[in-house]
């Protein structure tokens, strides 16, 4: 609870810089604040509570999932530093409108009542809207946002639908009342509909197969750093909640659910897959990985009671390694107008660091030892063969093969094409969230313990 | 003290040759090579003393992984090999100049360190995260280091990267899925497993492409003849002389105590596809006009048989295995080696444009020729020793295997010398060729050295790995 009220007291804060014309130190400011509130999540690990009738709950899995959101966001934070160079007047919304999505993070896997989870995917989504759309002047972005909007007020359409059968089924928002309900022998029928459409509308917000559609024009569309944003902080989250929502409320989710999740997750990984290997813009490319991603990430949902941790590390190896991979695409697209493989050719020879940075993340995408991709893809196979579906991890298993076909495309491009300009100056921002993160991904991947214990 | 020595100096060393820069690089590289090398010696003296050398150590709770080193004769044989052979190839790369060597001195010994690291580890996880490591560097030299024209040598590595570890992803399903049964993946616990005949054929078959493709067998061979040729020199002999045989290793170690039903089962359709390789291999190189690719032919025959050595789950199959691979990690080395000695005189690797060289180079020629003899089996070689034990072996499974196997020493006869006859005999060939270098001397010594030293007294080898063999053996032959 404190970590939320900080968090928007922050948000508050990065407004009042822009009246008292403190632009030049928001940032570091911020990510100071960020960094005090993550202390503040960690110093509250243990305890469990609950706040205002149930509708906040913080246990392990709440303050756990919310350091990982913070950690990205004071990530993104630092990246805009050097991306919102040229829009200095503006840069105090962007920030704030970062901070509150930061908020609505931490509502969705602290709720402890449905209203209060739809008020924190709108405060979410809003602001993930408002920042596909902010560069104004450009089409291309008014075209994403527009699309995502569209898109994303149908999906919260869906949700809030669902949970008006759920309220109409069980006569309550508390989700410990609904679990409880949920164990008896009749249950009417609203309930497992109810769920349905609530997991629709958040595997839209996970961009899983087929409800990918907006995921590539959006991620293209979108400033880099929204899209940076979009596929590490806002995938991650949606995951989280979905995982959250279904564990709560029905500790044991039906065989039938379960066969589609299972063909939703291998129908993700593969076209996700399969479309990423044809694409030349990275962002789309990431954007087709992301979805494949996405699919890994719901076979968690094939063993509820046991599989957060997986679903913890999993999460943060990908984003790590995707804050890692776009603070590069950031450096070397900056001033382009695309992101085609093109701007790629050679940054081995001139920037071999930044290179090596993004080969290191491609890598841990792909699941190469020692990265904490390859760590989390195997405690995701070995639960997953322990919940019995061996064929959705031999799919699994073929489809990372796969993907080490278009991830390797960026790098050959690297490494064997000769670059076609100089890129002139040193951001050292963001040098400097490349190396963490890529480091923090290491180091994941040498004390896998470290993160996969929070959870057991 | 413990084997971990040893990955700790390879790996202190990669990291320091990268910031020794450009200048200092392939100094300190052999350094820490050769100190590697003096370390394995040391260790070899205290394992032989029967002191515990093995390292374990709890490294992931859930799910239930250890950082477990084990040496065991067998395990020493390898690591002996990896780290003296790791020097002679820095040292044969004294010659050259790399673009960006500080990178790609610190990549060889990055490699060595996973390569000592397959061969060591003895908990399941770890195994396969160091045999997934060795793949990167060696993708890295032989795409950044290698000649020819990019594109294609492009397509060829990035096929042998897919390759590999395709095979190798289904290798850790079959791991994770033990796993499952046994609650570790320490190799004692997997020993202990008893797995159905069926469960054994899967994890038998989900190993067997992960190797099939490491070593290459056939039908899995197709990425290695261009991978050997795009690679620079120093890639290939990281590949031929050492990183094949981690496959090799890895059957005997991994997947025959840990499937044996499945391997007595369908022994001979192993074994078959070895001598087929064996056969292939040896026919094809009979037409290669380019010098590298027939020595990749021809490694394709020489492991084909060493794979249906180790199939034949007799002590002396896997002896005679164990021993070959180490002789022909010598040989093969040394001959990649002359070809590169050519190369850098002549520029070329068509024997075509060779010849002659004999006149102009007689020390040069008769070192080749000993290589050459070698290679093919030739008495009072280390290789004679391992070929002979391996067909020994294949006659007691069935005389025909022997018949077939032993073409490789007949056929490998014919178009090794006749690629000596082009290239070193003949009319004096009008281009200067320049004796041997003192460098490249030594290398070539050392390496024949060694292949007539363990020629004439192989027991020391054999006295190391027996031991862990017929332990191997025991656990081949339990009854389920």
């Amino acid at each position: 609870m404190n970590t939320l009220i900080a968090i928007i007291g922050l948000g508050v804060l990065c407004l009042l810089f822009e009246i008292f014309n403190l632009r030049k130190a928001i940032v570091p400011i911020t990510i100071l604040g960020l960094l005090g509130v993550l202390g503040l999540t960690i110093s509250e690990f243990n305890s469990t509570e609950s706040y205002y009738n149930n509708m906040i709950v913080v246990s392990k899995f709440s303050s756990t999932f919310s350091s990982l959101f913070i950690v990205l966001t004071i990530f993104l934070v630092a990246l805009g530093h050097n991306f919102y160079e040229n829009h200095q007047s503006k840069i105090s919304d962007y920030i704030a409108i970062k901070i509150f999505l930061l908020a609505g993070a931490v509502a969705m896997v602290s709720f402890g009542n449905l209203a209060m989870f739809f008020l924190g995917i709108e405060v979410l989504s809003i602001a993930l809207y408002i920042l596909a759309a902010s560069d104004r002047m450009n089409l291309k972005s008014n075209e994403a946002g527009m699309k995502y909007f569209l898109m994303g007020s149908f999906a919260s359409g869906i949700i809030l639908f669902g949970i008006c059968l759920i309220y109409g089924a069980m006569g309550s928002f508390d989700v410990t009342e609904i679990s409880e309900l949920s164990q008896s022998a009749e249950l009417p029928i609203w309930f497992p509909i109810g769920i349905v459409l609530l997991t629709i509308g958040m595997l839209f917000k996970v961009a899983a197969v087929p409800f990918h559609f907006w995921a590539p024009d959006v991620y293209e569309g979108s400033p880099a750093l929204t899209t940076a944003l979009m596929s590490t902080l806002a995938k991650v989250v949606a995951m989280a909640t979905l995982y959250k929502l279904l564990s709560v409320m029905n500790a044991d989710v039906s065989e039938s659910f379960k066969v589609v999740v299972v063909i939703i997750s291998m129908a993700s990984m593969t076209l996700g897959n399969i479309m990423a290997l044809r694409q030349t813009n990275v962002k789309r490319m990431l954007a087709f990985s992301g979805v494949s991603h996405a699919g890994f990430m719901l076979m968690t949902l094939l063993s509820l009671s046991t599989s957060a941790g997986s679903l913890l590390y999993y999460a943060s190896a990908y984003s790590l390694s995707g804050i890692a991979a776009f603070s590069v695409i950031l450096y070397v697209c900056k001033n382009r107008d695309n992101e085609d493989v093109v701007n790629f050719h050679g940054l081995g020879k001139t920037n071999p660091l930044l290179a090596a940075i993004l080969t290191s993340a491609l890598l841990s995408m792909a699941g190469i030892p020692i990265f904490a991709g390859f760590f989390a893809k195997l405690v995701l196979f070995n639960q997953t063969i322990q919940a019995g579906y061996l064929a959705l991890v031999i799919v699994a298993v073929v489809n990372s093969i796969i993907s080490v076909g278009y991830y390797f495309k960026l790098i050959l491009a690297m490494y064997t094409k000769e670059p076609n300009e100089e890129r002139k100056g040193t951001p050292v921002i963001i040098y400097a969230v490349a190396v963490i993160a890529i480091v923090l991904n290491i180091a994941l991947g040498l004390y896998p313990s470290f993160i996969l214990d929070l959870l057991a | 003290m413990n084997v971990s020595l040893i990955l700790i100096i390879l790996l202190v060393g990669a990291f320091a040759t990268f910031l020794a820069g450009d200048k200092l690089a392939s100094k300190v590289a052999l350094f820490f090579g050769l100190a590697a090398a003096g370390a394995s010696i040391v260790l070899l003296n205290h394992y032989n003393l029967g002191e515990n050398i093995s390292f374990i150590n709890q490294w992931i709770t859930q799910p239930n992984i250890s950082f477990a080193l084990k040496a065991d004769g067998l395990s020493m044989a390898m690591l002996l090999l990896n780290t003296v052979l790791t020097p002679i190839i820095i040292f044969s790369s004294f010659g050259n100049d790399y673009k960006n060597s500080k990178s790609f001195y610190a990549l060889i010994l990055f490699m060595s360190f996973a390569m000592a690291g397959t061969f060591l580890a003895s908990d399941g996880l770890l195994y396969y995260i160091f045999w997934e490591l060795s793949l990167i560097p060696i993708y890295f030299i032989a795409l950044i280091w290698g000649n020819g024209d990019t594109e294609d040598r492009k397509k060829a590595v990035v096929k042998f990267f897919i390759y590999t570890l395709a095979g190798s992803l289904f290798m850790l399903v079959a791991f994770v899925y033990m796993y499952q049964k046994a609650g570790s993946l320490l190799l004692e616990d997997l020993y202990k497993l008893n797995l159905t005949a069926n469960e054994q054929l899967w994890i038998f078959l989900a190993f067997f492409l992960a190797y099939a493709i490491k070593i290459p067998l056939i039908p899995f061979h197709t990425w290695q003849a261009n991978v050997y040729q795009k690679a620079p020199t120093v890639g290939t002999m990281l590949l031929s002389g050492i990183m094949l045989k981690m496959g090799l290793y890895s059957v005997i170690r991994w997947q025959l105590p840990l499937a044996p039903l499945a391997a007595k089962e369908y022994m001979y359709i192993f074994i078959g596809l070895g001598i087929a390789g064996v056969i292939y291999g040896s026919i094809v190189a009979l037409k290669q006009k380019d010098l590298k690719k027939l020595l990749a032919y021809s490694s394709l025959a020489h492991v084909g048989l060493i794979a249906a050595g180790t199939y034949t789950l007799t002590l002396d199959g896997l002896r005679g295995a164990v021993l070959q691979m180490i002789a022909h990690g010598f040989v093969v080395v040394g001959l990649f080696y002359a070809a590169e000695i050519i190369f850098r005189r002549y520029e070329t690797r068509a024997i075509a444009e060779m010849g002659g060289i004999r006149t102009q180079s007689p020390k040069f020629t008769s070192m080749f020729l000993i290589l050459v003899l070698a290679s093919v089996a030739l008495p009072t070689t280390f290789n004679f020793i391992g070929e002979f034990t391996v067909l020994y072996s294949l006659s007691q499974i069935n005389i025909w295997f022997a018949i077939l196997g032993g073409t490789t020493i007949i056929l490998g006869a014919y178009y090794m010398l006749k690629m000596f006859q082009h290239a070193m005999l003949g009319e004096t060939n009008s281009k200067v060729f320049a004796d041997v270098t003192i460098n490249e001397g030594i290398t070539l010594v050392i390496i024949i050295g060694v292949l007539f030293f363990f020629g004439m007294y192989p027991k020391p080898i054999t006295d190391l790995i027996t031991p862990s063999l017929e332990e191997i053996l025991t656990q081949i032959n339990r009854i389920n």
